[in-house]
């Protein structure tokens, strides 16, 4: 669907999704998408803000700790402000719990591995920009890469994201149920990917952008962009 | 001035690094080791002369970069030298 939107996508030292990014976005949106060096603090006038997976500073001091306080994370935490959708994806979404746009943080993996594979998710809250095109319980086979996706937080911060709908999936048996055995990597309360407060920020280790296109085995990520592109041409 | 900084994950906080550490230990025959925590420690060289200025800079350092608080503690030790 060609659109007007414009989107960026943030690129760090040691990004390595960002191309990936790109091209799902591309796919979506049927025009041009930004790449945009972290170094840069003037950002463009954009109607979407990706931040990639990768391996930013090579994790130096923490995952994301070094990328958060880049030159260009004030204008995207500015512009989250404002309310333009912010996707973070697996490295994204470590940087963005250390920018404090998300709650939490993203810990070693309980199993100490590094753990590349398939996981099914279960979709929490299909009411957001980023999930419209999802039904909510519906099932969806994304990949995980990555060696710090423990999903940390304490308890009333999770009760209160509970509470306000701010998980949006959840790692899930095929058939949707939330056990233990399902959980990759000792996230708390099984949780891949949560909202801010106001919806239009999202952190999620799983990598849509990786099945976003039948030639990469799968398309359950696609919704993900059409809906993101949808919502913002809309 | 030197600075020390120490760092190291909020009790209650999963150590999973920790855990192998104990396990390896465990298995190269050592026995007692009830629990390992692992952590970071960090060294600053200041041009600060005064320690308490010091040591306010230092702790704003580790609030804003070099812990984090969400899940981890940190100490400041303040050295001459």
């Amino acid at each position: 669907m060609p659109t007007n939107a414009k989107a960026a996508v943030i690129v760090f030292p040691g990004s390595n999704c960002d191309r990936d990014m790109k091209v799902a976005l591309q796919a979506a949106m049927g025009g041009d998408v930004i790449m945009h060096w972290h170094g840069d603090a003037d950002l463009p006038d954009v109607d979407l803000i990706a931040v990639p997976g990768g391996f930013s500073y090579g994790d130096y001091l923490r995952s994301g700790a070094m990328a958060a306080n880049s030159p260009v994370m004030q204008s995207v935490v500015a512009r989250a402000g404002r309310g333009v959708p912010v996707l973070g994806v697996c490295n994204g979404f470590q940087i963005l719990t250390e920018a404090g746009l998300l709650p939490g943080a993203l810990m070693r993996n309980a199993g100490i591995n590094f753990v590349c594979k398939d996981v099914t998710l279960r979709i929490d809250n299909a009411a957001t920009v980023f999930t419209r095109q999802y039904q909510e319980g519906q099932v969806i086979r994304i990949p995980v890469a990555h060696h710090d996706g423990n999903y940390f937080a304490d308890d009333e911060t999770l009760d209160r994201l509970e509470g306000e709908g701010r998980v949006a999936f959840r790692y899930c048996n095929p058939t949707g149920a939330v056990t233990r055995e399902a959980n990759p990597n000792g996230s708390r309360r099984n949780i891949a990917g949560i909202l801010n407060k106001t919806g239009n920020v999202l952190g999620m280790m799983p990598h849509p952008e990786r099945l976003a296109d039948a030639a990469l085995g799968g398309t359950d990520g696609k919704p993900m962009f059409d809906g993101l592109i949808e919502a913002i041409a809309a | 001035m030197k600075a020390k900084v120490h760092v190291t994950l909020k009790s209650g906080v999963l150590d999973p690094q920790g855990k192998a550490v104990g396990h390896a230990l465990e298995s190269l025959g050592f026995s007692g080791v009830n629990d390992v925590r692992q952590g970071k420690y960090i060294e600053l060289d200041l041009n600060e002369t005064d320690a308490d200025k010091a040591r306010a800079a230092v702790e704003d350092m580790c609030r804003q970069l070099l812990a984090n608080t969400v899940i981890e503690n940190y100490s400041v030790e303040i050295a001459e030298g």
